[in-house]
């Protein structure tokens, strides 16, 4: 089945020439989109049709554009990575939008993650709390045989579940208090359910946290809005895991 | 202990274990308050006052309850401008994703209204009882122990202004509120909840919200109907 093309839609993006400029929106019209584009491809058609018209470009974070690498953060008409659930933004199709929308895309607004340029932020606080405690300090050597330290299956899941957070930052951004609880939560648990990472259980959340609260990130109501954001689907029972690993601590 | 307490998360165990105070709190006061409305003659919801004026027990708990009240408060006004600082440019398309009345994005808004409500309601009885004295509050006819005529003075604002029953129905359903996300909310906050639990505590939350909300509405909507 050839995809629908839409004649025309609405860009309406925000601008912002450096960290320290004040910024605003602009809206641009696109011509011509098939709903079988990806979002960013449209957003490359959009960047191409401003450098013909010899404008600035639209600056925004892409790499892998298949769901792994975290860095197209884009907030899509009052969504993070767009209207589509447990997908990034590369991974959004133009299906989802129809004739003669207007799109708003945003940059992630979270304090903790300054606007660099136009819709692209920085978002290195994520590592900065990876760096506080997301390691573990054992030589594990070399690949061992899968069976040389027995894991409970459920454990095993657990942990795979959580170790598939991207560090991509919707959670971040959906949050009405821009906190970093599922990015903590999924660090937090991905070592707390692994023998491995036992040895550095006691200060782990601890020292992530205390750099969450230092960078600025909110803290957590609870609201459950990261999880349904999440493109990986992070339950929030990890948060859960994360306060028992801190209380215990 | 200090770093504790500066935490985020310290707060929010305090607001957590405060909070669950508070619904024990409210579950006792509903159940002597339901007294109001199965004993016409007010026998009943007096001798449970006056078992509360006079317990030792109850006596102990009351400064205690007025410090988690003032724990929840100010931890609550702390934590909510520490979020709304993390998020210093709002999203111009807004957030699609939970609905607007969702009560977990409004708990502070909830809880402030209760709390204005909590300062009515004090004036309403407390003082009343414990200060100023009211000429209802005369002890009840044929009874062989001194007691306050709480009921009457209860009664009286339920049957003769409206206006009260309609804040009093209204403070219920707040309540309800913001106890249907409060509830889980605090378990999952100290660490206690996961996969299985949290349907059960979510399920839980919202029977005793609608509990609390349909129980202290009830109330006022029973004495302005029957009198
Ligand atoms: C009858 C009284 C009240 C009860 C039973 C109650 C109960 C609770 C419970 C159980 C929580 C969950 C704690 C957590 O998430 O860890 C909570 C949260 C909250 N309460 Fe109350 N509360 C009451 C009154 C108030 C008042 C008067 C305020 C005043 C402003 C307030 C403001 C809040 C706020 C802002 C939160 C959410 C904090 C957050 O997660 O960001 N509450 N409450
Ligand atoms: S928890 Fe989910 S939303 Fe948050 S950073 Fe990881 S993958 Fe992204
Ligand atoms: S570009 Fe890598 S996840 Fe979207």
């Amino acid at each position: 089945m050839a995809d629908k093309i839409l004649s025309k839609i609405h860009v309406k993006v925000w601008r912002q020439n450096n960290p320290k400029s004040k910024g605003k929106f602009e809206t641009y019209t696109i011509e011509n989109i098939s709903q079988g584009n990806s979002f960013l491809e449209m957003m490359d058609i959009l960047n191409d049709q401003l450098i013909r018209e010899g404008k600035d470009p639209v600056a925004f974070d892409h790499d892998c554009r298949e769901g792994i690498c975290g860095s197209c953060s884009l907030y899509i008409n009052g969504h993070a990575h767009g209207p589509d659930s447990q997908v990034t933004t590369c991974q959004l199709h133009m299906r989802k939008f129809h004739e003669g929308q207007t799109i708003t895309v945003e940059p992630w607004r979270v304090g903790a993650f300054p606007v660099i340029k136009d819709v692209m932020v920085d978002r290195s606080a994520f590592e900065k709390i990876q760096q506080a405690g997301g390691f573990i300090s054992v030589n594990t050597g070399g690949a061992p045989d899968g069976n040389t330290i027995l894991i409970s299956q459920l454990d095993a899941e657990e942990a795979m579940d959580a170790a598939t957070c991207i560090g991509c930052g919707a959670c971040a951004a959906t949050c009405k208090n821009s906190s970093a609880m599922l990015f903590l939560a999924a660090k937090v648990s991905h070592f707390a359910k692994l023998p491995q990472g036992q040895v550095e259980a006691k200060t782990r959340a601890k020292s992530m946290y205390a750099k969450m609260d230092e960078l600025g990130f909110g803290a957590c109501s609870n609201t459950g809005a990261c999880e349904l954001a999440c493109p990986k689907s992070i339950s929030i029972t990890h948060i859960a895991r994360l306060n028992r690993e801190y209380l215990k601590a | 202990m200090s770093s504790f307490l500066s935490a985020s998360i310290g707060r929010k165990v305090f607001m957590s274990v405060t909070g669950l105070f508070l619904i024990l709190f409210l579950s006792l006061h509903l159940t002597l308050n339901l007294f109001l409305i199965f004993d016409d003659s007010g026998n009943l919801f007096n001798q449970a006052a006056h078992f509360m004026e006079t317990n030792p027990m109850i006596r102990i708990m009351e400064p205690l309850l007025a410090l988690g009240f003032i724990i929840h408060i100010i931890w609550a006004a702390v934590l909510t401008y520490n979020n709304m600082k993390a998020r210093p440019q709002k999203y111009e398309s807004g957030d699609q994703l939970l609905s607007w009345w969702a009560p977990s994005k409004n708990m502070f808004i909830l809880g402030s209204m209760i709390l204005a409500f909590l300062v009515l309601h004090i004036f309403n009885f407390w003082v009343k009882l414990k200060i100023t004295g009211d000429p209802l509050l005369d002890y009840p006819a044929g009874s062989n122990v001194e007691m306050l005529n709480t009921y009457n003075l209860v009664s009286n604002l339920f049957i003769n202004y409206p206006i009260y029953d309609l804040i009093y129905v209204i403070a219920g359903l707040l309540v309800g509120l913001h106890i249907s996300h409060g509830f889980w909310s605090a378990f999952q906050t100290i660490g206690l909840n996961n996969i299985n639990w949290m349907k059960r505590l979510k399920c839980l939350a919202n029977i005793i919200g609608i509990i609390f909300a349909i129980g202290f509405a009830a109330i006022p909507i029973y004495f302005l109907l029957k009198f």
